[in-house]
């Protein structure tokens, strides 16, 4: 878009890529800040389902569709209080600390093959990196509302996230391990195609494992069962009791981006991305390169297929949120240390033989050749010449000087 | 490097906007970040705030990272040292809530003694940050497209990567040593802590009768039998908005 920018509008260098910076984070603001409506909406109704109830039904017609909008407006018209004990500027920082680190992550997140904010060469360890620094807002929230119930929550979250980034890490590993790259967009160009390709069929290893993402995903974006942080039978509303009016609604929106994007994270690494599970664009004969339209049609639609992916994800999280009664610290602990962690740590190690011994999978011509032989640094079995371009070798010259 | 834009910084903000060098820019601001923050958590009383102005300064260094275009060290800073921090901060907040601890004062002595050893460290960073003849300059202002992958094949024992200019020509191996030797200090790490967190079990038939009884007796049907109530979550939905 910079060079689109330049060259046919004209713009010079510096207000070209400051104007596309600007509309790629406004368009990501969007999606945090319009899926949580759509998704608070959207939990309200399943609630009141899974219930027996109606959920919203006046605000905006039959179906309520104005609810978030309203509770919105309301939230915007309370006042914004602060406990007397509270250490003013930690209380104030907390929520955008939270939301920024949602904010962040969603940066190095592939809409689709080009829809990116910035392509990392390590974007899926950027963005379990970044999400690890939400909960940083929440101790703070805790420890500055100088409330027993929110310090509580704090330390439960804590203890937590914590715990389950390390079965998360090894979770996220695996796809990284098959495609070879940290590439967000590789990973999920790797599993273009029919959905058979699709890394949560690449071998029983992987399908298992998928399972003990959904499990950490849900515990580290502190979603029922593993809500211990809020708690609100118990810590009235935990880490943010004392908050009120739009303080509030940061943490809300915060969460509803973090589970947003762990649910694309799981499209992407296991999902195949934008590459649906029928390859749609191929059989409509549209592919890269058709011409610039073309790519552009094919990369909405790859676009609104990731979404649709992530938002099942999302709608599966609150399902599970209202079916399932919380765990208690203990159960959260020994999920995480006892289940979650060897199951891992197993399924890591099983993909890995099954890398090494069947890399072509059960059926033939599947060819997935390993980093080195791919990127053309040694020679591969096939009696494949190192054909490592110039350019290739300047390229990893130039990133050690 | 350093010095070099530092310099074009410098120049640049005499400038009109559209000469900025921005790189520069972004360099300056994730400096100053870095070093206002790292001077305030000395200064501050409270252990949260030092924490959070730890995060602050980490987070910045880990900016100037992904500005050279070194992602990979760049995550990792995130990684590694803002989660050690949290789980700093998560101790701080445990040990010192209570009321003698909430603010650190430092003794004007310790604040004379940190402040010659400092600007004596300082000063010696100074000196020889400025003795460098000619610092080595990245090819075209920012390195374009890097990957982590050498990283990860040289931590395997094998160097991908081709000398730099002058070095003796030959085989260079990888970091499969240190890698593997830090790999077993830290796994006899976490074996000394979990023998030295786990629960102690006495020898004495009366204390294991004791820890028997002291056992929480809820068991996990109860618990789920509780949770399922529907008056706690619906309840709470039609009172508290959203939720």
């Amino acid at each position: 878009m910079a060079e689109f920018l330049i060259n046919t509008v004209g713009l010079s260098a510096w207000l070209a890529w400051t104007v596309t910076a600007v509309v790629a984070a406004v368009l990501v603001l969007n999606v945090i800040a319009g899926g949580a409506l759509v998704f608070i909406w959207a939990e309200r109704k399943i609630a009141g389902r899974i219930q027996d109830r109606l959920g919203p039904t006046r605000t905006g017609g039959r179906f309520g569709w104005l609810q978030s909008l309203a509770d919105g407006i309301k939230l915007l018209a309370k006042e914004d209080l602060m406990p007397e004990g509270a250490d003013g500027m930690l209380f104030r920082l907390a929520p955008y600390v939270s939301f920024c680190a949602s904010f962040c992550a969603f940066i190095a997140l592939p809409f689709a093959f080009d829809f990116i904010g910035c392509r990392l060469n390590v974007g899926v360890f950027f963005v379990v990196a970044v999400l690890g620094l939400e909960v940083f807002g929440v101790i703070l929230a805790g420890y500055a509302s100088a409330s027993k119930w929110s310090l509580f929550g704090a330390m439960r979250e804590a203890a937590q996230v914590v715990s389950y980034e390390v079965p998360l890490g090894m979770c996220v590993v695996v796809p990284v391990m098959l495609a070879g790259s940290m590439d967000m967009v590789t990973i999920a160009e790797k599993q273009a195609g029919w959905f058979t390709n699709w890394y949560l069929f690449h071998d029983p290893f992987t399908f298992v494992i998928f399972w003990v993402y959904v499990t950490c995903a849900v515990a580290s974006v502190n979603r029922a069962p593993f809500d211990l942080a809020e708690a609100e039978s118990e810590l009235v509303a935990g880490f943010h009791t004392e908050y009120s009016g739009l303080r509030w609604s940061y943490f809300f929106m915060a969460e509803y981006g973090s589970m947003f994007l762990v649910s694309a994270m799981a499209a992407v690494l296991f999902m195949g991305g934008w590459n649906g599970p029928i390859p749609l664009a191929t059989l409509l004969g549209l592919s890269e390169g058709t011409g610039d339209t073309a790519n552009y049609f094919v990369r909405l639609l790859g676009m609104f297929n990731l979404l649709g992916k992530a938002t099942l994800g999302v709608l599966v999280m609150m399902w599970v949120r209202w079916t399932l009664p919380r765990l208690r610290i203990d159960q959260v602990m020994t999920t995480c240390l006892k289940y979650c962690t060897p199951i891992a740590a197993a399924m890591f190690a099983g993909a890995m033989l099954w890398q090494l011994f069947l890399p072509g999978g059960l059926a033939p011509g599947l060819d997935r050749p390993a980093g080195e032989i791919r990127e053309g640094w040694l020679e591969g079995p096939g009696g494949r010449a190192a054909t490592a371009p110039a350019a290739e070798q300047k390229k990893v010259a130039q990133v050690n000087r | 490097m350093i010095a070099a834009a530092f310099d074009t910084g410098l120049v640049a903000a005499a400038l009109p906007l559209a000469a900025i060098n921005w790189h520069s820019t972004f360099f300056l601001l994730f400096a100053v970040l870095a070093c206002v923050c790292a001077i305030a958590v000395v200064t501050a009383d409270n252990v949260v705030r030092m924490a959070l102005y730890l995060v602050l300064s980490l987070g910045a260094t880990a900016g100037l990272f992904f500005l050279a275009g070194a992602e990979f060290v760049g995550a990792m800073q995130l990684m590694i040292y803002v989660g050690g921090t949290l789980v700093l901060l998560v101790f701080g907040v445990m040990l010192t809530a209570q009321a003698p601890f909430v603010s650190i004062k430092t003794a004007p002595g310790d604040r004379a003694l940190a402040g010659i050893v400092g600007a004596s460290l300082l000063a010696v960073l100074l000196l020889s940050a400025f003795s460098v003849e000619e610092w080595r300059k990245p090819a075209a202002g920012v390195v374009g497209d890097p990957t982590a992958t050498p990283i990860g094949m040289a931590l395997l024992g094998v160097r991908v990567d081709e000398p730099p200019a002058g070095s003796p020509a030959g085989v260079r191996s990888g970091y499969l040593l240190p890698f593997e030797i830090v790999s077993v200090h830290l796994l006899v790490v976490l074996v000394a802590a979990a023998y030295l967190a786990r629960a102690k079990r006495r020898k004495t038939p009366r204390a294991i009768e004791v820890a028997a009884s002291a056992e929480p007796p809820a068991s996990v049907a109860e618990h789920a039998a509780i949770g399922r109530e529907p008056a706690g979550r619906g309840g709470s939905v039609l009172v508290g908005g959203p939720r």
